[in-house]
């Protein structure tokens, strides 16, 4: 069954399942108006059924928001963004999807072909209704717009212990849990767009591994953006109890759209002691067009915390979309003998804006983190890797290393660097190193000569610079990512 | 913000720096129009705090504490602080308390300097707020010009806060420096005191085509002393600017250098050394811009903190579009010798052109034990074996120093600054 037919059963069966508030028959309040007050608060509480103590969260986390300011310091510009002209829930359309991929947008599946998505999966991806067909080989949690509606493989996971569902079933199924977990990697007053996020979020995934299990499967969703002026505002939670192991993989795909769209997601982390959790992403939404109008805004908070002993997170994204990136995975490394680590690949071509890093805080004895990023600017761009690695002063043993390499493709691009290294611990030892470079002439020359294309030899030497982060992927993703990195700098090499 | 809000120590001692201006402005020499466009500048902006990316590690605070006032009254007697002087031979420049004293100089002879009226220049730029400061209540500084392809040798500028009055002083001397074409020079900058002051200058440097500085300072200030230096320095057509910062002294101390590359080919030099104790702070803030082709810019700076001492290292190159070819080179590395001391580094790289060649390395840690080790199985007690390392640590940045008196000078005073430690 397709995804959109299963999306069509989930919205079904839980409708049923006690959704008073149920979407599907009043079409006239699929989409809240636009404009963000305390009873837009109220009504998305209400429409999710909410229990009193989350819409008390979320109402403070709007008045901490009024009296922040937008952060000014990344190296970003774009134009005021008007909060009241968003609007802040919708819910998903009944309108049936395209009947298969001939009534697709053929340009939304040149891209798939290019990044060579299996046909299955691009059927998948465009939405096709379709009967009988294989099941994708991994989990999918389908975020359409703002309430997650399709999850398969939900019998082996349970199975297994693992909990794996949109978050507002989580908040229904296990309150005690997202109560526990909630807001407390990433409180409510945080910063500007997770306080903005923790007031209005309308949904997003929730995963929990009991202690000792291993998950038996990469979990995945795919979110996409297909409302038109829908701020996007998924939060995740994440939890590996004891010993624990999830490996998530998180993508991105969105139509072509003229309107600037706002998003700003935050998605928390918990690894208890000798706990490990892998979260992937292949960041590709739309980018705006060649001059620069349009495509997703990306302001997004993401942070894990080590809170056991031995425990480890690890951050890898590939970031080829959006207009504005600004999104800085960090770890709290809180548990003795506990790892971070942060690979990341940002291209910007045209005129993409990303401010993009880390933050390492060390806390707990011999903890370790690494940083690698890898930069690369094309067009009329601006990419900045923008990293913290902080030892306080009981992190005795700890280790960090930092590697940032920023590679130019063209002279109207900017590549800009600017770690913080913070250490007040004797014992500690950091090492923070950064480059920055064009593709050199003789590795092209080299790559011509034995018959590649310009943009081919481009392709393959981008993809050697980045062939530490690329190697961090799961196996799902590695391949699209090579792809879409070769995709994402078409036209921007001659 | 609360409109009735008390204002904060920082907003108080700006306000006490303009009631001193007010009380001197018809009295203080050179352009009263700068000056005038200065306070009304200082006015609306103050002093620099803490949530300015710039200052996210240095706070004024201690300073907000303390009541400056003009050195008054007569000559100080400085012969202690004079006979303390590290042995260089050359002319000399000397400042106390800001102000220039003929009778202790030895002006000389292949330049041209003029003194007894602020160097105001035309590099400072007023969106520095020290910088604005020091522009509004400047008193006296050195206006020094090389000629065409002229060497000529070395020139010291001392300054001494001299501690013999009864108030807390602050003092912002204004210097101006020209090579011009083929010229060269070794300015050797040395800052001494005693007692509680604020010593606060701003020294512009223009380095014309093929001409050469070589600016060497050591400030070794008084315990109790504030010291924080602003430099501008704009290089032409295949000029150096080299320079080396020694930093010892000081309570809190920041060394603030801009340099501006604009001409093809020129190069920038800027290595330190902070060596901290106690309770010191110390900021070296370095901002170099390469605005034109092939330009190249070195930077070494090591830190080393003991006690509970905190190092900051800021550093940020920025390369225009026009800048192709650039060669950029920064690393900064602290030795944490306390499980007291602090280092807070930001090495930045800010690029907009795609033909260039630039990297920074930090790294931050103790002595290594295996050096350690190897020093203590062939005899050498623990104390000397450290010593030894940390000035391996430093060498890097000092071996660079090619003049002979200066660099003795330096490496007597990290002996004696080690001598104090007691690690």
């Amino acid at each position: 069954m397709a995804a959109v037919a299963e999306t069509l059963d989930a919205v079904q069966s839980v409708t049923e399942s006690g959704y008073k508030w149920g979407f599907s028959t009043d079409i006239e309040m699929d989409i809240a108006p636009k404009g963000l007050s305390e009873d837009t608060i109220r009504l998305i509480s209400a429409r999710k059924n909410e229990p009193g103590w989350l819409l008390e969260w979320r109402l403070k986390a709007f008045a901490l928001w009024q009296q922040m300011e937008e952060p000014e310091w990344a190296m970003v510009h774009h134009p005021p963004i008007d909060y009241q002209d968003v609007h802040y829930y919708a819910a998903p359309k009944q309108k049936p999807g395209p009947k298969s991929l001939d009534e697709v947008d053929p340009e939304l599946l040149r891209t798939y072909e290019k990044l060579g998505i299996p046909l299955k999966e691009r059927a998948i991806l465009a939405g096709v209704e379709e009967e009988g067909g294989a099941r994708p080989q991994v989990a999918v949690d389908a975020v359409f717009d703002s309430v997650s509606v399709a999850t398969t493989f939900r019998e082996t996971l349970a199975e297994a212990g693992v909990i794996f569902c949109p978050i507002s079933e989580a908040v229904q199924k296990h309150p005690e849990l997202v109560r526990k977990y909630l807001g407390s990697v990433v409180p409510v007053g945080d910063n500007f767009f997770a306080a903005l996020n923790s007031a209005v979020f309308t949904d997003g995934s929730f995963v929990f591994i009991p202690k000792g299990v291993r998950c038996p499967m990469e979990l995945s969703t795919y979110f996409r953006i297909n409302a038109r002026n829908t701020g996007q505002f998924e939060r995740t939670l994440i939890i590996a109890e004891e010993g624990a192991y999830a490996s998530y993989l998180e993508g991105c795909t969105a139509p072509q759209r003229d309107e600037n769209q706002l998003h700003a997601a935050v998605v928390e982390l918990v690894a208890m002691a000798d706990a490990q959790i892998k979260y992937s992403t292949v960041q590709n939404w739309y980018p705006g067009d060649s001059e620069g109008r349009g495509g997703i805004y990306n302001f997004v908070t993401k942070r894990g915390a080590c809170r056991g002993a031995r425990s480890k997170i690890s951050w890898t994204q590939v970031e080829t979309g959006s207009a504005i990136t600004w999104k800085y995975p960090s770890c709290i490394l809180q548990g003795d003998d506990s790892v971070g680590e942060f690979y990341s690949v940002a291209v910007t071509a045209n005129h993409q804006q990303a401010d993009t890093g880390t933050k390492m805080i060390h806390i707990g004895k011999n903890t370790r983190s690494t940083i690698v990023s890898k930069g690369i600017s094309a067009g009329h761009s601006n990419n900045t890797y923008r990293g913290l690695v902080r030892i306080l002063p009981r992190a005795d043993g700890a280790r960090n290393f930092t590697q940032c390499d920023s590679l130019l493709i063209g002279d109207q691009c900017g590549a800009h660097t600017v770690p913080y290294i913070e250490s007040r611990n004797p014992t500690a030892k950091l090492e923070h190193e950064a480059t920055t470079s064009k593709i050199a002439d003789d590795q092209l020359f080299y790559c011509r000569q034995r018959g590649l294309s310009q943009e081919d030899a481009v392709g393959l030497i981008v993809n050697g610079f980045c062939k530490d982060v690329l190697k961090e992927l799961p196996m799902e993703f590695a391949v699209e990512a090579q792809k879409l990195l070769a995709v994402s700098l078409e036209g921007s090499v001659g | 913000m609360n409109a009735v809000a008390q204002p904060s120590a920082l907003q108080v001692r700006a306000q006490d720096f303009l009631a001193r201006y007010e009380g001197l402005k018809d009295r203080l020499p050179g352009d009263a129009a700068v000056r005038t466009a200065a306070a009304a500048a200082f006015a609306r902006t103050g002093l620099p705090g803490p949530r300015e990316e710039a200052w996210r590690y240095t706070s004024l605070r201690p300073l907000a504490e303390i009541g400056f006032r003009e050195p008054l009254g007569p000559l100080a007697d400085c012969a202690a602080l004079l006979a303390g002087l590290p042995a260089i031979e050359g002319p000399r420049l000397v400042f106390v308390d800001g102000r220039f004293r003929a009778d202790l100089s030895a002006v000389p002879s292949h330049v041209t300097v003029r003194t007894g009226t602020p160097a105001f220049g035309t590099l400072a730029r007023l969106d520095e707020k020290l910088v604005t400061l020091n522009t509004m209540l400047a008193e006296d500084g050195a206006t020094i010009d090389v000629a065409e392809g002229i060497d000529a040798g070395t020139l010291l500028l001392i300054s001494l806060g001299s501690g013999s009055h009864s108030h807390p002083v602050a003092f912002h001397p204004r210097h101006a420096l020209h090579l011009s074409p083929g010229a060269s020079m070794t300015l050797i900058e040395i800052a001494m005191g005693a007692g509680t002051y604020l010593h606060n200058p701003v020294t512009s440097i223009t380095v014309d085509a093929a001409a050469t500085l070589t600016h060497l300072r050591i400030q070794n200030e008084s315990p109790d002393a504030f010291h924080l230096s602003t430099v501008y320095a704009d290089v032409g057509a295949r000029g150096t600017y080299d320079s080396f910062a020694l930093t010892l002294g000081g309570r809190l101390a920041r060394m603030e250098v801009h340099a501006h590359l604009h001409g093809e080919k020129a190069a920038a030099h800027l290595n330190a050394a902070q060596l901290l104790g106690g309770n010191q702070h110390a900021d070296f803030t370095t901002v170099v811009a390469h605005d034109a082709p092939a330009t190249a810019s070195r930077q070494t700076v090591k830190n080393v903190l003991t006690g509970h001492a905190r190092g900051v290292f800021q550093g940020k190159i920025e390369v225009a579009r026009v800048a192709q070819k650039t060669d950029g080179y920064q690393m900064n590395q602290a030795l944490l010798l306390s499980p007291d001391a602090e280092i807070d580094s930001k090495p930045q790289l800010e690029i907009y052109a795609d033909d260039v060649k630039c990297s920074h390395g930090a790294t931050v840690g103790d002595l290594d034990p295996d050096q350690l080790f190897y020093l203590r199985s062939r005899g050498v007690a623990q104390a000397e074996a450290r010593s030894i390392l940390v000035r391996a640590f430093l060498s890097e940045a000092l071996d660079p120093i090619v003049h002979e008196e200066a660099r003795a000078a330096m490496e007597t005073a990290i002996t004696a600054w080690w001598e104090r430690q007691s690690v």
